[in-house]
């Protein structure tokens, strides 16, 4: 088979592109492409009679994976030529260009036409459109079903045959849900070509406030699809997401005081987590990396809110590991080592984030003890936090930071765009999703990492916390 | 043609000759033995028609007692005397009288001719005047949440704090003898003490933030001998504000411990 080694190539070759990094200063370009992302041209692509119905989302769902994957600068199709490609072979070759002069006395020959209308590759990768890549195909309705035959063409190589690094053909049920599953899968195809995770199936569970009470929710990552998860007209906060995605953890009032609830997801069941009776609040659980236990804040024991503790995700083997007087909230095992925890400790005056040893040793302020900070999330590469810092702004004016835990240098994600907070990565590692109220209410908002591309996934009601998991 | 007037003079004729001879003395034939004569007895006299009582009423048929009801009566025929008990008496035959039964009474007027005698009846109901309404019942006791809300006061916290401040301990003391004496007047109640914090902290550090708060009352509380036992902590963090603004006089009555009945 030659076709897979080329593409491992393909994609060895672009992550080397994509990902030279000065590994050293750890800087955040791992996590987000700065500067030169590849240019692709995503026309739209067409179905038969009954199919086209779809392609109106088809399309836009296409293009706003594409484009949300934050890995490429999308050509803009006021660019592109009039005629679209629909399959490689519809391609032709340029003619060859004559450069004999015409011969003196004959009669002169019609000039050679400077453009394919779109059927050649330059049309493409020249000006205007000026893309690298070329995503084309088309789509029909094939025994009830949706059929789409999808490619990605490297305009920079020589022949059509051998610029197609990707073509495959997807089969999905015949309406707009399978048109866009269909625009799911091949777009996260070829993301996977340039290293990057497509975010389709990946959930986000959050927050939202119905009167006095708040129930937990569940969307897409597009924000499509939200549903509510709780029902029980009380309090229920700060969710938590299990790293295989099939359990969530939060906090719910509906027993009187704040406990730690832990259910399945499909189906939403209850699975018991047993809270220690008599403690005053229980709260901000969160999984390890391994699913098998729960971190999270109790004043159990001390009477005084909160110490960290570990337990089973059934609240068995219940031990504490912090020891400090402080209010100790928000505890967070690194995703990568499973060997240390983010917190947010008032122990040394405003809340900052700190980290600590698995048994509670080596306690490190990371944050500089200016401001306030919260929520601490880690990025899946255990190297990076994303967090609520006020450093700079008002007091309760958060907005999004990152910092490398190594060198603790900051970035600021948000810029005072009212306040923003909650950050939760992306399982891809290059989108956050956060709770912000520029737009008035709080809403759950996603952007890349650089703090770009920022969109508003709700608009119903209020809605924070967002945690993103599989 | 015979006149009419011939006609009746024959007949006339006629029959005084029939007459003639029957008053002819003749020996009679032994007569057959004589049927006995009937017994003729006169009929009596036609009766005299008996009285009619053609009214007899008492209008208004009831009357709380102390009033008077008029009897209105109107007898027809021969009468040779018409009464009404009751102590009313003999009337005439056309009358009415006021009476004032003191407790429900039948009427019954008697008219007695020589055709007979006739009675009717009407009844005067008295009512008892109505109970004087119940004395109005004495004013509810007032519920655990008033008097929660009359006699305990909110406790005020600083900025990221949960000490008892100075004007909290003023406040503290004098609710410390209020919630004695409510717990003593709600034996079997609880009271929570719920803490709450302005926006500006993160919503999970506030949480913890409210507990100490309250914590920290009910330990105040404590001291000053009110039972701990029946003093719950609750902590809201910032999701129940009592104050949305966002400005320093907002953000100071967020920052409280308040008093609710318990569960």
């Amino acid at each position: 088979m030659k076709k897979p080694k080329k593409l491992l190539a393909i994609a060895l070759a672009l992550g080397g592109v994509l990902l030279v990094v000065k590994a050293q200063e750890h800087d955040f370009s791992v996590i987000i492409t700065k500067g030169e992302r590849p240019a692709i041209a995503v026309p739209d692509l067409r179905g038969d009679a009954q199919a086209q119905n779809f392609m109106g989302a088809f399309n836009s769902t296409l293009w706003s994976d594409l484009d949300g994957a934050g890995i490429f600068k999308m050509a803009p199709k006021t660019l592109y030529p009039t005629t679209v490609p629909q399959l490689p072979t519809d391609f032709r070759t340029p003619p060859p260009v004559d450069n004999t002069p015409p011969a003196r006395g004959r009669k002169k020959q019609p000039p050679p036409p400077q453009s394919g209308g779109g059927l050649w590759m330059a049309d493409w990768s020249g000006p205007p459109p000026q893309a690298t890549y070329l995503v084309m195909g088309y789509t029909a309705a094939q025994n009830g079903l949706f059929v789409l035959r999808g490619w990605l063409m490297d305009l920079r190589r020589d022949t059509p045959a051998n610029a197609q690094v990707l073509g495959k053909t997807y089969i999905e049920p015949l309406d707009e849900a399978g048109a866009q599953k269909g625009a799911h899968e091949f777009a996260a195809d070829i993301l996977a070509l340039f290293g990057a995770k497509s975010l389709f199936g990946s959930h986000i569970y959050f927050v939202r406030k119905q009167g006095q009470n708040q129930e937990i929710w569940v969307m897409d990552a597009d924000g499509r699809n939200q549903k509510q998860v709780t029902h029980y007209n009380s309090l229920s906060i700060e969710p938590a997401v299990s790293p295989d995605g099939s359990k969530i953890a939060f906090v719910s009032y509906v027993h009187g005081n704040p406990g730690i609830f832990v259910f399945s997801v499909d189906p939403v069941r209850d699975l018991r987590f047993y809270n220690q009776r008599g403690a005053s609040v229980t709260e901000t659980p969160s999984f390890t990396p391994d699913g098998k236990q729960i971190i999270f804040a109790s004043s159990s024991g001390t009477g005084h809110c909160c110490r960290i503790y570990l337990a089973n995700l059934d609240g068995s083997n219940m031990r504490p590991i912090s020891s400090s007087s402080a209010i100790e909230v928000e505890p967070k095992v690194n995703p990568k080592t499973g060997a240390e925890i983010a917190f947010v400790s008032g122990r040394s005056g405003p809340q900052q984030i700190y980290r600590m040893n698995m048994d509670g040793a080596d306690v490190d302020r990371l944050s500089d003890g200016t401001g306030e900070a919260s929520n601490p999330a880690w990025h899946p590469d255990g190297q990076t936090l994303a967090f609520a810092w006020t450093r700079g702004f008002a007091t309760g004016a958060f907005n999004i930071f990152l910092m490398d835990v190594a060198t603790r240098h900051p970035t600021q994600l948000t810029h005072g765009e009212g306040r923003n907070e909650n950050p939760s990565w992306a399982p891809d590692g290059k989108h956050i999703a956060f709770m912000s109220t520029r737009s008035g209410r709080s809403q759950i908002w996603s952007m890349l990492a650089d703090g770009t591309q920022v969109q508003q996934l709700t608009t119903q009601g209020s809605n924070l916390s967002p945690v993103w998991g599989k | 043609m015979f006149s009419k007037r011939k006609i009746s003079i024959i007949c006339l004729a006629v029959s005084m000759l029939w007459l003639a001879d029957g008053c002819k003395k003749k020996v009679p034939a032994a007569p057959p033995a004589q049927p006995p004569a009937p017994i003729v007895t006169p009929p009596p006299p036609p009766p005299p028609a008996a009285p009619v009582i053609a009214q007899f009423t008492a209008e208004p048929s009831s009357i709380q007692r102390g009033e008077s009801s008029v009897l209105r009566w109107e007898v027809t025929g021969t009468v040779s005397s018409i009464s009404i008990n009751q102590g009313v008496g003999t009337v005439q035959a056309t009358g009415n009288s006021r009476v004032s039964p003191t407790n429900s009474a039948t009427y019954t007027l008697t008219a007695t001719g020589p055709g007979g005698t006739q009675t009717a009846s009407t009844t005067v109901s008295v009512v008892t005047p109505p109970p004087p309404p119940p004395p109005p019942p004495p004013p509810p006791q007032a519920t655990m949440e008033q008097r929660l809300s009359s006699d305990v006061q909110d406790a005020f916290f600083d900025y990221d704090k949960s000490d008892i401040r100075s004007d909290a301990r003023d406040a503290l003391t004098r609710d410390a003898g209020a919630l004695k004496a409510i717990l003593s007047d709600f034996p079997t109640a609880v009271i929570m003490l719920e803490g709450h914090c302005d926006e500006r902290g993160s919503a999970e550090y506030n949480l913890g933030l409210g507990d100490r708060r309250a914590t920290s009352a009910k330990e105040f509380l404590q001291s000053l001998g009110v039972p701990g036992d029946r003093l719950h902590t609750i902590s809201y963090g910032k999701e129940r504000p009592q104050c949305t603004e966002q400005n320093e006089t907002c953000y100071q009555k967020n920052r409280r411990v308040h008093f609710s009945p318990g569960q």
